[in-house]
């Protein structure tokens, strides 16, 4: 019995090499790194970039010319190249230095006003994100809007000069520290059958007056989220990002991006690294020998399929598809390690500990549920996958 | 960014051939189009292709699970090339840690599971320092097969003559990672072919009056199943550039092909599965050709090392790194 077969799709880009120059980078950067650990100047941890906010780290970073790398010299950055970035970021989240800060703006917030921003947007936030001054948020996710995106309902109005704001944005990590958000807001009403029309970003002053931050505690009670209230809050015509009502091709067309980055993959290395240190000296026998090379198998292959989406990212393609894969595969990893980090070493997880292999584990226990939510449930990211497979 | 590229022509040939050459005649298809010996010096009678061009022809192998020894062949070309060693015209095998007894140009013992021992013009084999050709018409055959009936026999010879030169240093080691980066190759193949199938299949198979594959509940699985044959191509693919770009000698080649066999490996199982799912009960019969590959992913995943031994060695290599190591280790 024989089946007519078409071609599946490219799953993968094709596999990339990092320039010479981009490893003499790594280099530097693990020197200072390196020198920054022995200056105690911070403690490894899981997840930093959820966590670690450290604005003086963020001006370090800064002024060794490692924020906004890919941002244009004219506007402040390194006209530096994407997989120049991509060895400074993995270099920073192996090490669990804290990164939070600078996160979303040196991620999208810097390449979507180079893509989508008006001249005065440019000038106006970029030097401030490469000089690691200036902080953002992420306003998509609304308290009825989670995957499906585009049921979002807050609502600008127009008004003499501007915009009126209502409406109430969830998840904005950082929003109590950030200077500003991209807020994804009605601007029209969709038209018929084309949900995903009359969406607009808009750049939001999260000090403007209208604008309420609130707390929305982790699980532990820690202190990353927020809500955002918008009561009529005047947003500027000048602060709409690129055309009214290009929102939604705007949000979509960055999430390979944000899927394929080593943060979908390295949220919780630390604590592999700690783990290796544990089992070093330690009589690990064969079983567990085959375990901890297992993952360093997976890693190692999750490291090259992110470094091949990010060099078809740096030649100007979008690869989606590779990128949800990436990003499913590689959040996934995150909680194996931790069930790898318990099945190999027994100690318990204390999340009072200063630092170490038991506060790391408590880290990643208690923030692996985001890795497979943030950016796109691990359901939704299968649901891209099926429809590239031509199943939708 | 200089990234060797492999031509387009040379895939969509080989997985032509493959496609519609039947078991029968594709070995002396491949040798008309010169993928039988595709990465083999001109001067030796191969093709002079690179070992990249090899790597996307095994990959298309496997995807179409052909019936030849291209893998075998290649390995066992390049190891008698090392010492310097002859070998004849058509189809070859070759074999590792051979125990064999050597009396200058008499040879004794026995080898088993040889890949497709019955059929090959040689067999090269490495073991106690030497490397020795042999000819399988003057041993003992029993004949044996692996889980896809691939033939895996066991030969036997007794003073029979033989061509024999000493192997060079490390040997054992690289031919061990050579075989280890082919089979990895193929098993990339084999779940992107079981992974088409099962897709077309659910795209036909219609049940509660749609296709199946519109339930999510199907397209969940093989979305899982996507992201493995990504992952295994992608170590697989990415394993034969890091061979190419610092020689299979140099540390980097060896976490890099251990990496592709072990990931490779996984992916096979959880693609097998997978795939014989979605197929239901009909997969699960001789007249379906969806065994062609499952049947080989249940096999490759153990040849050449099983994935549990590569990972073994990753093991060994991420302790000796330490905990400051990893990192360097993984992005070297």
């Amino acid at each position: 019995m024989t089946q007519t077969l078409s071609r599946l799709p490219a799953l993968t880009p094709p596999a990339a090499e990092l320039p010479a120059r981009a490893e003499a980078l790594r280099a530097e950067v693990r020197e200072f790194l390196s020198d920054e650990r022995a200056a105690g100047a911070w403690t490894p941890r899981s997840d930093v970039w959820l966590s670690g906010w450290d604005e003086d780290f963020t001006r370090r970073l800064a002024a060794r010319g490692w924020l906004g790398m890919t941002i244009p010299t004219e506007y402040g950055g390194h006209g530096a190249s994407p997989l120049d970035r991509y060895v400074v970021t993995e270099e920073l989240l192996a090490a669990g230095a804290p990164v939070a800060a600078h996160w979303v703006a040196d991620r999208q917030i810097g390449p979507s006003l180079l893509r989508h921003g008006t001249e005065a947007q440019r000038r106006k936030y970029l030097p401030g994100i490469a000089a690691g001054e200036v902080y953002f948020g992420i306003g998509m996710s609304e308290p009825d809007s989670g995957s499906d995106l585009a049921s979002v309902r807050s609502r600008a109005t127009k008004v003499d000069g501007g915009w009126s704001l209502s409406g109430t944005k969830v998840w904005t990590s950082g929003g109590h520290h950030a200077h500003a958000f991209f807020a994804l807001v009605r601007t029209s009403p969709p038209e018929e059958g084309k949900r995903h029309s009359g969406l607009s970003q808009l750049i939001v002053d999260l000090r403007a007056d209208g604008v309420t931050i609130r707390p929305i505690p982790l699980l532990t009670g820690a202190h990353h989220f927020n809500e955002v209230v918008f009561d009529d809050a005047f947003v500027p015509d000048d602060m709409v990002l690129g055309e009214v009502g290009s929102g939604w091709g705007q949000v979509t067309g960055e999430l390979a991006f944000e899927r394929s980055g080593p943060e979908r993959f390295l949220s919780t290395f630390p604590l592999l690294a700690a783990l290796v240190g544990e089992l070093s000296g330690a009589d690990l026998g064969p079983a567990g020998r085959r375990e901890l090379g297992s993952l360093v198998a997976r890693l190692w292959a999750l490291r090259r399929m992110s470094l091949a989406v990010a060099g078809s990212l740096a030649s100007g393609q979008a690869p989606e598809l590779a990128a949800a894969v990436v990003k499913d595969l590689g959040t996934r990893f995150e909680n194996e390690i931790i069930d790898a980090a318990r099945l190999l070493v027994s100690v318990p997880p204390d999340p009072g500990a200063e630092g170490g292999y038991a506060r790391l584990l408590a880290d990643a226990v208690l923030h692996a549920p985001g890795f497979t939510l943030r950016g796109g449930t691990n359901e939704v990211l299968r649901g891209i996958v099926a429809r590239g497979l031509g199943l939708r | 960014m200089t990234v060797p590229v492999v031509d387009p022509d040379l895939v969509e040939l080989a997985a032509s051939v493959f496609a519609d050459a039947t078991d029968d005649n594709l070995w002396d298809t491949l040798e008309q189009t010169g993928l039988a010996r595709l990465a083999v010096a001109e001067d030796a009678g191969g093709s002079g292709g690179s070992l990249l061009d090899l790597a996307a022809v095994l990959v298309e192998a496997g995807a179409a699970a052909a019936w030849a020894p291209l893998a075998e062949t290649d390995l066992a070309c390049r190891l008698a090339a090392t010492a310097g060693l002859e070998v004849p015209a058509g189809p070859l095998t070759f074999a590792l840690d051979a125990p064999l007894s050597v009396d200058r140009d008499t040879v004794s013992g026995t080898l088993a599971r040889v890949p497709w021992g019955r059929s090959a013009a040689a067999v090269v084999a490495l073991g106690g320092g030497s490397v020795v050709v042999l000819d399988p018409a003057t041993a003992t055959v029993v004949e044996g097969t692996n889980v896809a009936e691939e033939p895996r026999d066991t030969l036997t010879w007794s003073s029979a003559a033989a061509t024999v030169a000493a192997a060079p240093d490390g040997a054992a080691a690289e031919f061990a990672l050579r075989a280890a980066l082919s089979r990895s190759l193929l098993l990339a193949g084999a779940a992107r072919g079981a992974l088409t199938r099962a897709v077309g299949y659910a795209g036909e198979r219609e049940q509660f009056g749609r296709p199946i594959g519109r339930f999510q509940a199907i397209q969940q699985q093989l979305a899982l199943a996507a992201a493995e044959v990504a992952a295994g191509g992608a170590a697989a693919e990415s394993a034969a550039r890091v061979v190419v770009r610092d020689g299979i000698t140099a540390p980097t080649a060896e976490l890099a092909v251990a990496a592709a066999k072990v990931r490779t490996g996984q992916a096979a199982t959880e693609v097998a599965r997978v795939a014989h799912q979605v197929h239901g009960a009909i997969g699960f019969t001789r007249e379906h050709d969806l065994r062609l590959t499952t049947t080989r992913l249940w096999a490759w995943r153990d040849e050449d090392g099983t994935d549990g031994d590569w990972a073994q060695r990753i093991g060994d290599l991420t302790l000796a790194a330490g905990a400051d190591g990893l990192w360097p280790l993984v992005t070297a």
